[in-house]
């Protein structure tokens, strides 16, 4: 008997779930968070699982983890002090970065730009040269830079990166610069650029570098802490962390990479919302995650989240891939203003967080946030509270909002409806840029809404979009959690390779993707995923040549070295006809190949609902409220989700309730209760 | 004749009244069109110049031709004055001449492509943009030359054009266009791409007008420019003051040895009303350097200027053009009489941001910046290869913000929205080149409170025979410092040959022959200093110097002594900035680094090269001038072409 586990740590709530693999029925816990040493939280919530399954804790062989410690370590400013070499006459590249002023014409004025993450008094040049065909020009003169290393240890670093001139094209010279940093800096860890990501562009590749340095020793020390715990309790168990693109990596290669961690947490959430979906019968679905300051938004194709070649965590833009997740700074806690020159109605990026968070939590925040216009609108009841302790003051929602009314001569809920409709904009903005802007038709994808707010939006935001049905999976946090228990081990080597279709031969290239194919399987097989279970795709980045862009296509290997390029260029050209509405004559150009290898995916079972009626079980309902929709009061059902049955039918306008989130559903909608407790809301026929 | 718009199904559109949800819902839906406009762009262009620089702009305006969003102001009126045909559904218009759009492009590398956007058969809005092509012909690679005479001379001159008529490309003039120019495969796609931007405009701007109705669409655009025009009349009333503030600043010369260039402003209040006037700036040079300034452009840049420094929530569009009246007198620098050469109009253009800062900034000293790189330099190398092929390379310099009053300016960065750099393997992999130095210059930023960022200095190694063209300015006059803030220093541009001689290039220069490793320094300057640098917190001085951003001799401007492990001499510092203190006395509230005479008399010492000689006007265009003041002024002849008759 042997299981395996999902665990999300939240901010409130540590959630998890059990999966016995050989009959795939699965367990759920919920306990509460500890933010000062999570692994607390996560043992507590192990023992509660197992009791909950009657198992012993040594029967779970791997715990599948989505973790947002990179992202907070960038996010806080709390990383390693990170060393830098460079190639001669490049120690400044990323205090110039790219040039780059945002914020359109006249945005200087305003801009200040923060100190570059590696400090330039920790940035050594190596004097070496080499060529962008890969030949070196000037060899690297050793004992000059190991007499700067050494000076280096002044600064008492804790990280280095190389990253040298040209390495994507010959990484030679780095590794040379690695053997000397090792003697010169010992026990510091060093991060290669030609091996984080070895792909043209110096400052994208440094930058990357860098990062993967400056939180590396953070999450080491995490997932150090979290392994040994883990063993302490269950002698044989394999600890997996969730990467950004929503595949899983052994502790151990997530240690050494951490740059591609970035994004943990928002693709554990996309990866349990596809689950959940395939679960419901859809695999075409748009993803909308509403927390407290921002919400996440993601595009899933044929149950395939998209990935970009690029995260972005606060203002740091790295090169690692990760589930396309859009974000905009709009969550429960933003806050609305009407800024006294243009009378305008504005609502964030500005947000009262956890602390002081919403005017009617009456934790001390005054400000007018979307929840306190949730609040005054009656979508977060007052009369009725499940679980939590967070009392919800209705005069203070009011209060707040009132001086946002008067400066747009609207009555206190009109003035909450309208920061409703702002935000639900500003959302709809995000889910508009992973959908139409990328030439997908809304109206072919479900909307699934999770996160502390999302339910309480998803319905509007389908309306906007025309994306039907709206799903609400059960409990928010589970759903990170199967996320994290479902996901495949994975991994993907890749390499610049800038060459036109007629510069190179099929003979060539496909020789180059059997070594990468060979590379990425190697990592699985130390993460002891058998060789039947694993399975190699193949990718390219491809262009016109002398465009900017790129695009990914993927393809079989089989069908290049049978039918030649023409397999890969057919497609880029039908992807560049949907996207942009042209193709072109020119030559196409490879730039980057990639091959990505994969692990077996885990079937579980999902929990079945027992059925009921159409109507809800007079018990199921808590009673009525008064909520402001359409311009006017209405009177609207309130239900208890747990006592919902599969089959239920609830006709809006109507709020539903559990523990850790609130649904609402609108006025002219139904939301229907599906065999595995979603509930599944479309306008009323 | 002005334009004619020709409508199948012509219905008034009602103006009706609307929530300000709405409003703001259809603000933030057209700001995201307008932003997916340049997405579309950036990912499909070619040209390094529009596809990693960004040189080129988008813009979206109402029915009656006034911007919505968009970045540089609307120039359809100008257009429709003085376009003699009509405007159809099914319409692209394409230009790149300035003198037939009234300065809405400034010089003919821009290609500018206008759409009218029409629903059931009536005009609702236009959307436009234009990108700045590598090479449009002309005499030199680049068709940017610096001792043009005439507009001629600076490549394929295209009037207001309908490329598409009836959405039916115009092939037959497409190719004749392209026959014209060097790197036809880039304008071609750059074309394709401006126009799929314009498309995705085009169907955002219809899918809005189907969501909200015709004429709550009709109605918004209204309310989003007059909202604007009151926020901006506030804005105006409290920081232009209504008694005469005057500025005026220099381009150093015109590539044929004469300079400084006088451009001269002054602005002041009358009501809820602002005035600028350029009586004073120079006649238009027989070089390229003229910048056809259009009125309406120049009022959005002193509109975003001010929205940017004093209150940069507000969200700009045109509705404020009432708000300001622009004199620009014909016959000088910034509205030359045609046929003038306008290519290098970059050094013009990029001052009048410093003259702008200064102007506005005098009577509010705490929002008043540094002369910042108010220019975008330019860069050509081009030849044929070992294996006969052509390359050519244009590329933008970057250079020193200036401090400023919210903080230090940024080193080796843009002064224009959305500008990149070219990454440096990117420019080795396609070009015979390589890149040995990129780092900002120690102590090229200005001293100040603020400290100015430093110009860029860029080690070209040259790989292959071929051609440089270098368009620089700013050798001669300084990056001015304010409130106590120094001058940032001046650039250059050093050419080491392989044969071990070293020459000193003129700023502006065409081409110049080079060798396989010969190496260019191309040192850009950097910005002006903001507030008293002996105030500035002594730990941030070390810090720059431990950077090297600073050296420790340059440390002293700032009054800061350093031991030898580069931490501060608490003791010396302050005796030092006392002394310093004292000698300065109260500091000025601009520091130009000497006036014109002193700057040419220090010329040849400071710069090595020889003062500019005083400038020689045309008198055909300085006798039109007395005239032009003698009588009322002349509205230009309005081009009396017909439309393209291509088909």
């Amino acid at each position: 008997m042997s299981y395996r586990l999902g665990v999300d740590v939240g901010g409130t709530f540590t959630d998890l779930l059990l999966v016995d693999e050989s009959s795939n029925q699965t367990f759920t816990a919920k306990v509460p968070s500890t933010p000062d040493d999570s692994s607390i939280g996560v043992l507590n919530g192990i023992e509660r699982v197992c009791a909950n399954a009657g198992i012993k804790p040594e029967a779970i062989t791997h715990v599948m983890h989505g973790t947002t410690v990179a992202t907070n370590t960038v996010l806080t400013g709390t990383g390693a002090k990170v060393g830098l070499v460079t190639t001669k006459g490049y120690k400044q590249v990323l205090q110039i970065a790219r040039s780059f002023v945002p914020g359109g014409l006249g945005g200087w004025v305003i801009y200040n730009k923060s100190d570059p993450l590696a400090p330039l008094s920790c940035t050594v040049e190596a004097d070496e040269r080499m060529g962008a065909d890969g030949k070196v020009v000037r060899p690297l003169k050793k004992g000059a830079l190991a007499d700067e290393l050494k000076a280096l240890k002044n600064e008492n670093i804790e990280a280095l990166t190389v990253s040298l001139i040209n390495s994507y094209a010959n990484g030679a010279n780095e590794k040379e610069v690695a053997k000397i940093a090792r003697k010169a800096l010992p026990g510091v860890p060093v991060s290669l650029s030609s091996d984080v990501v070895p792909e043209m562009q110096e400052y994208e590749r440094t930058i990357t570098t860098v990062a993967n340095s400056y939180v590396r020793p953070k999450v080491a020390n995490y997932v150090r802490n979290l392994q040994r715990k883990l063993k302490r309790m269950m002698k044989d168990v394999q600890l997996h962390i969730l990467r950004s693109d929503g595949g899983m990596a052994s502790s151990k290669v997530a240690e050494a990479y951490p740059v591609n961690l970035l994004m943990s947490g928002p693709a554990g959430g996309v990866s349990g919302a596809v689950w959940i979906a395939r679960q419901a019968g859809f695999e075409n679905l748009l993803t909308f995650d509403m927390g407290g300051t921002s919400t996440d938004v993601a595009l899933v194709q044929d149950g395939k989240a998209q990935l970009r070649r690029e995260t972005t965590v606060g203002d740091v833009t790295v090169r690692a891939s990760s589930v396309d997740v859009r974000t905009v700074g709009a969550g429960g806690g933003s806050i609305a203003h009407v800024p006294e020159l243009t009378g305008a109605l504005r609502v964030g990026p500005e947000s009262a967080g956890a602390e002081p968070g919403p005017a009617a939590y009456n934790k001390g925040g005054e400000a007018p946030t979307v929840t306190d216009a949730n609040v005054v609108l009656g979508f977060l009841p007052t009369e009725v509270r499940l679980g939590g302790d967070m009392e919800v003051r209705k005069d203070l929602a009011e209060k707040a909002i009132e001086p946002v009314a008067k400066a747009l001569g609207l009555s206190v809920e009109q003035a909450a409806a309208g920061i409703i409709d702002i935000v639900n904009e500003n959302m709809y903005g995000a889910l508009r840029l992973v959908s139409v802007e990328k030439g997908y038709d809304p109206r072919d994808f479900a909307l699934i809404g999770f996160g502390g707010a999302g339910p309480l939006h998803a319905n509007a935001l389908g309306k906007l979009m025309n994306s039907w049905p709206v799903i609400i999976p059960p409990g928010p946090g589970v759903l990170c959690a199967y996320g994290d228990a479902t996901t495949r081990v994975r991994d993907e080597a890749s390499r610049t390779f800038i060459k036109r279709f007629r510069d190179t031969s099929v003979k060539e290239v496909a020789g180059i993707f059997d070594k990468l194919a060979a590379q990425a399987e190697k990592t699985l097989e130390k993460e002891g995923v058998a060789k039947k279970d694993r399975s190699t795709t193949y990718q390219v980045d491809i262009r016109y040549h002398g465009q900017g862009l790129l695009l990914t296509v993927d393809f079989e290997l089989k069908d290049l070295k049978r039918k030649g390029f023409k397999v890969i260029g057919d497609q880029f050209d039908e992807m560049h006809r949907q996207l942009f509405t042209f193709a072109l004559e020119s030559d196409k150009e490879l730039v980057n190949l990639r091959a990505v290898a994969q692990g077996r995916e885990a079937s579980i079972a999902a929990g079945k609902l027992s059925r009921g009626s159409k109507k809800p079980l007079a018990s199921a309902k808590l009673g009525s409220t008064k909520v402001f929709v359409d311009g006017r009061r209405q009177q609207a059902d309130l239900y208890d989700r747990s006592r919902l049955k599969a089959g239920n039918e609830i006709a809006g306008p109507a709020i539903v309730l559990e523990m850790d989130s609130t649904t609402v559903i609108l006025p002219g909608h139904v939301g229907k209760v599906d065999a595995t407790g979603n509930i599944l809301i479309t306008p009323q026929a | 004749m002005p334009a004619k718009i020709v409508e199948s199904k012509p219905r008034p559109f009602k103006r009706v009244d609307m929530d300000p949800i709405t409003l703001d819902i259809i603000e933030n839906a057209m700001l995201n069109a307008r932003y997916e406009m340049d997405a579309v762009l950036f990912r499909t262009a070619m040209s390094p110049g529009i596809r990693e620089q960004h040189d080129e702009f988008p813009m979206i305006a109402n029915l009656e031709g006034k911007m919505v969003v968009g970045q540089f102001g609307s120039f359809i009126h100008g257009f429709k004055e003085a376009y003699d045909g009509t405007i159809e559904e099914g319409d692209m218009f394409l230009t790149t001449d300035p003198y037939s759009c009234n300065g809405a492009i400034s010089h003919i590398n821009d290609w500018l492509l206008l759409r009218p956007i029409f629903k059931d058969g009536r005009l609702i809005a236009y959307a436009a943009m234009f990108g700045h092509m590598t090479d449009v012909g002309g005499k030199v690679p680049g068709s940017l030359p610096t001792d043009a005479r005439e507009i001629f001379e600076e490549g394929i001159r295209i009037p207001p054009t309908k490329i598409y008529k009836n959405d039916e490309l115009q092939q037959d003039l497409l190719d004749l266009i392209m026959h014209n120019c060097r790197l036809p495969h880039w304008n071609r796609s750059d074309f394709n791409a401006l126009v799929a931007a314009i498309r995705t405009a085009e169907k955002r701007v219809i899918e809005l007008s189907e969501r909200f109705g015709d004429d709550v669409f009709y109605s918004a655009l209204d309310e989003l420019l007059e909202r604007n025009k009151r926020a901006m009349a506030k804005l105006i009333k409290t920081t232009v003051p209504t008694t005469k503030q005057y500025f005026e600043d220099y381009v150093c010369d015109d590539g044929l040895g004469m300079g400084p260039y006088k451009i001269k402003c002054s602005m002041w209040r009358e009501g809820s009303k602002v005035i600028f006037d350029f009586e004073g700036t120079d006649p238009q040079s027989i070089s390229s350097i003229n910048f056809y300034l259009n009125e309406e452009m120049f009022k959005m840049f002193c509109g975003v200027y001010m929205i940017m420094v004093f209150d940069p929530q507000i969200m700009f569009n045109d509705g404020f053009y009432d708000l300001m009246e622009v004199h620009i007198p014909e016959g000088t620098l910034l509205k030359p009489k045609a046929p003038a050469a306008l290519s290098c109009r970059t050094h013009a253009l990029g001052r009048i941001f410093d003259v702008l800062g200064g102007l506005l900034g005098q009577g509010n000293p705490d929002f008043l910046c540094g002369a910042g790189f108010s220019d975008s330099p330019h860069f050509m190398y081009s030849g044929y290869d070992k294996n006969g092929e052509w390359y050519q390379l244009y590329a933008i310099g970057f250079g020193g913000i200036p401090g400023k009053p919210f903080g230090d300016g940024p080193d080796g960065h843009s002064l224009w929205p959305s500008f990149t750099n070219v990454p440096n393997e990117f420019l080795e992999s396609y070009f015979p080149l390589r890149i040995e130095v990129y780092e900002t210059i120690p102590d090229s930023g200005g001293a100040g409170f603020h400290r100015g960022g430093n110009g860029l200095s860029m080690g070209y190694r040259f790989l292959e025979p071929g051609e440089i063209s270098i368009h620089d300015d700013r050798w001669l006059t300084y990056p001015w410092g304010v409130t106590g803030g120094e001058p940032g220093r001046r650039s250059e541009k050093i050419l080491h040959r392989a044969d071990g001689t070293i020459e000193n290039l003129e700023s502006k220069c065409d081409r110049i022959k080079v060798e396989a490793n010969d190496l260019l320094y191309f040192n850009t300057w950097g910005g002006g200093g903001c507030g008293d640098p002996l105030k500035r917190p002594a730990e941030r001085v070390a810090f720059d110097v431990k950077a090297g951003l600073v050296t420790v001799k340059g440390a002293k401007r700032y009054g800061v002594v350093l031991n030898d492990d580069l931490t501060v001499n608490e003791k010396k510092t302050h005796n030092l900035r006392a002394k310093m203190a004292k000698a300065r006395g109260k500091p000025p509230i601009f520091d130009f680094g000497g006036s014109i005479d002193e700057l040419k008399k220090r010329c040849k010492k400071e710069t090595g090269h020889e003062p500019p000689r005083q400038p020689e006007f045309q008198t055909w265009v300085t006798a039109g001038m007395e005239q032009v003041k003698k009588s009322k002024p002349k509205r230009k002849a309005a081009r009396k072409k017909k439309a393209s008759k291509a088909a």
